[in-house]
């Protein structure tokens, strides 16, 4: 599969207060989460995204709460992956889980300013500015995440194990 | 092989002699649980599994802690869909009147027990930590597929040893301890790993264990955890929860990392915006004059019992400064009676603050006290992040109770000592 659109890029410890903040919470429609996705430190995020664009973030992403509707909205925004220099646990099991493709890889997160245009091969984890020539391969997956990526995400990872339903 | 505390429990519930740091590992689960915001989504998510029943009633919860009282009514949409739920499949539910927040709340109620492996969709479920458990926060989908089938997969954390040594000087608590060691450590200083507690625990109160590790995730950490001791003990008997297994740390378990904090040496500490990890001392903070507009004591870090004991020493015969707003919020509905028992209710009002029934509310920025472009505020809370309890220019101070109710008297960041 591949991801080929504009970046839109931030900085370190970007959290999920700023990726989706609370007080849109109590609407968890992804249409509504999308709406406002980054607003508080990015107004015209929501305008600027294509369906098909990149999200780049520095050290840390998603950091603080477990809010799934952070990949959710970054997800219905139309943003097709993120890649970071890395990272919070939680953002990124979120993330896999509810199929938002994220890819870890420090140079590529460094090189690219917003509005470069880039392409991913997720399945090599390659990663290609088109707008600054670089080319870079992210940490691959781990094999159980694979898994449940190729499953289409957890919740169809669990069905076809046919678990959690009445003998 | 030598294995650390959270190491021995994950190999534990996954039937293995041992794991190592790095391993993948299926677990059984001992509780699972969800709020009134991540609960919705779970539910969804579990019957697209299609899950129809959970596997076991009594080892899940719902906990409408967030947005109630319903705040809005989308909020109360959140909430029925919550509770309807919670009664089709007869798990714990606690509804307002009953309910606390989460973790200060399953505790309480006796729910978590040492050597449990724990997963609730709030990422502050790192508390549990302090009863010995392994305790970690996911999202609502891991949490919906934990409900149906009782079983997680983790990757096996290495650790971080921090061992305390020495004892607390007046006036200063585990919040300090634990924005101290944030500040060492950075809001990612412990990504992905366990920050294990030892040594001179004994001298903390289990409230402040709460308090510490509710903050492990501040930086970055995947769960905080509390050797079992005698304090352990009396907590559970008390809340009438079973002693579960006390596992330890061998004595050469391999840690990525070892700190000593020396307790009697740390300052009252207070974070500044926008990140816990901007930690300065008292004096810092009071030597910055920063003029405040409310106060907030309260949240999963610091509602409980003995906090709300050092807020009212403090504003025991004292008024709160004019141009400030005090919210005060227990817990729990236990914490909340024991106020009203032991006259701290009556300090609270007297000084001129407000008192709130338990729920999150401003924590988050639900409701409940949120802020204007431009207002500061001094809360117990465990997160300062743009934006998080009001406006985008708003800004928050995270501190402890007794810094807090400190600065709720003079209207600016105060340490007890100078009133
Ligand atoms: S009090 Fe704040 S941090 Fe704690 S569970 Fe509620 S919203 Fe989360």
């Amino acid at each position: 599969m591949k991801c080929k659109g504009f970046a839109h890029k931030y900085g370190d410890h970007i959290d999920t207060d700023v990726i989706i903040p609370a007080r849109t919470l109590n609407n968890p429609d992804p249409a509504n989460l999308a709406a406002h996705c980054m607003e508080d430190i990015d107004k015209d995020f929501v305008r600027r995204v294509q369906p098909g664009d990149i999200m780049v973030g520095g050290l840390n992403f998603g950091c603080g709460s477990s809010r799934e509707h952070a990949p959710i909205a970054i997800k219905a925004s139309g943003i097709s992956c993120v890649i970071a220099k890395n990272f919070a646990r939680i953002f990124f099991r979120n993330a896999i889980n509810i199929g938002l493709p994220v890819l870890e890889c420090p140079e590529a997160a460094e090189e690219a300013q917003s509005g470069d245009e880039i392409e991913v091969d997720l399945d090599t984890g390659t990663i290609r500015n088109l707008t600054r020539g670089g080319t870079y391969t992210a940490t691959p997956f781990p094999s159980f995440m694979q898994e449940i990526i190729s499953a289409g995400g957890l919740v169809n990872y669990i069905k076809s194990r046919g678990e959690g339903s009445q003998p | 092989m030598a294995m650390t505390m959270t190491q021995k429990i994950l190999a534990a519930k996954t039937g293995l002699p041992y794991v190592t740091a790095g391993q993948l590992v299926e677990c059984k689960l001992d509780f699972v649980f969800a709020n009134d915001i991540t609960g919705p989504v779970a539910i969804d998510e579990f019957y697209k599994m299609g899950a129809d029943r959970v596997f076991d009633p009594d080892k899940v919860a719902l906990v409408p802690d967030h947005f109630t009282p319903n705040k809005d009514i989308a909020a109360a949409q959140l909430a029925k869909k919550t509770r309807e739920f919670a009664r089709r499949m007869k798990v714990h539910y606690f509804e307002v009147g009953r309910v606390g927040i989460e973790h200060a709340l399953l505790p309480e109620k006796g729910l978590i027990k040492p050597g449990d492996v724990v997963i609730g969709a709030d990422s502050h479920t790192c508390t549990h930590g302090a009863l010995g458990a392994f305790a970690t926060g996911v999202g609502s989908t891991d949490m919906a597929a934990g409900m149906a089938t009782g079983k997680a997969w983790f990757k096996v954390p290495e650790a971080i040893k921090v061992t305390l040594r020495g004892k607390l000087r007046p006036y200063v608590s585990g919040k300090d301890v634990i924005l101290h060691l944030i500040g060492m450590l950075g809001v990612d200083g412990a990504r992905y790993q366990s920050l294990e507690f030892a040594g001179d625990i004994d001298s903390l109160s289990m409230d402040d264990r709460f308090t510490i590790a509710n903050m492990a995730i501040e930086a970055g950490a995947k769960n905080g955890i509390f050797p079992v001791d005698g304090r352990t003990l009396e907590y559970l008997s008390a809340h009438g929860a079973s002693p579960g297994v006390a596992y330890t740390a061998d004595p050469d378990a391999p840690y990525a990392r070892e700190l000593v904090i020396q307790l009697d040496e740390v300052p009252m500490t207070v974070a500044f915006p926008h990140l816990p990890e901007n930690a300065k001392t008292i004096q810092e903070a009071e030597d910055a004059r920063i003029a405040i507009d409310q106060v907030v004591i309260g949240s999963c870090t610091n509602g409980r019992i003995s906090d709300m004991r050092a807020a009212a020493e403090i504003l025991k015969g004292r008024t709160v400064a004019d141009r400030v707003r005090c919210l005060i919020i227990p817990a729990t509905q236990e914490v909340w009676l024991q106020c009203v028992e032991e006259g701290l209710m009556d300090i609270f009002v007297k000084a001129g603050a407000a008192v709130s029934t338990p729920t999150c509310g401003p924590c988050l920025g639900g409701h409940m006290g949120i802020l204007a472009p431009g207002e500061r505020c001094v809360s117990t809370t465990n997160r300062n992040f743009v934006g998080r309890m009001g406006h985008v220019d708003s800004e928050v101070y995270l501190a402890s109770p007794a810094v807090a109710a400190a600065s709720a008297v003079t209207g600016y960041i105060t340490s007890p000592h100078s009133l």
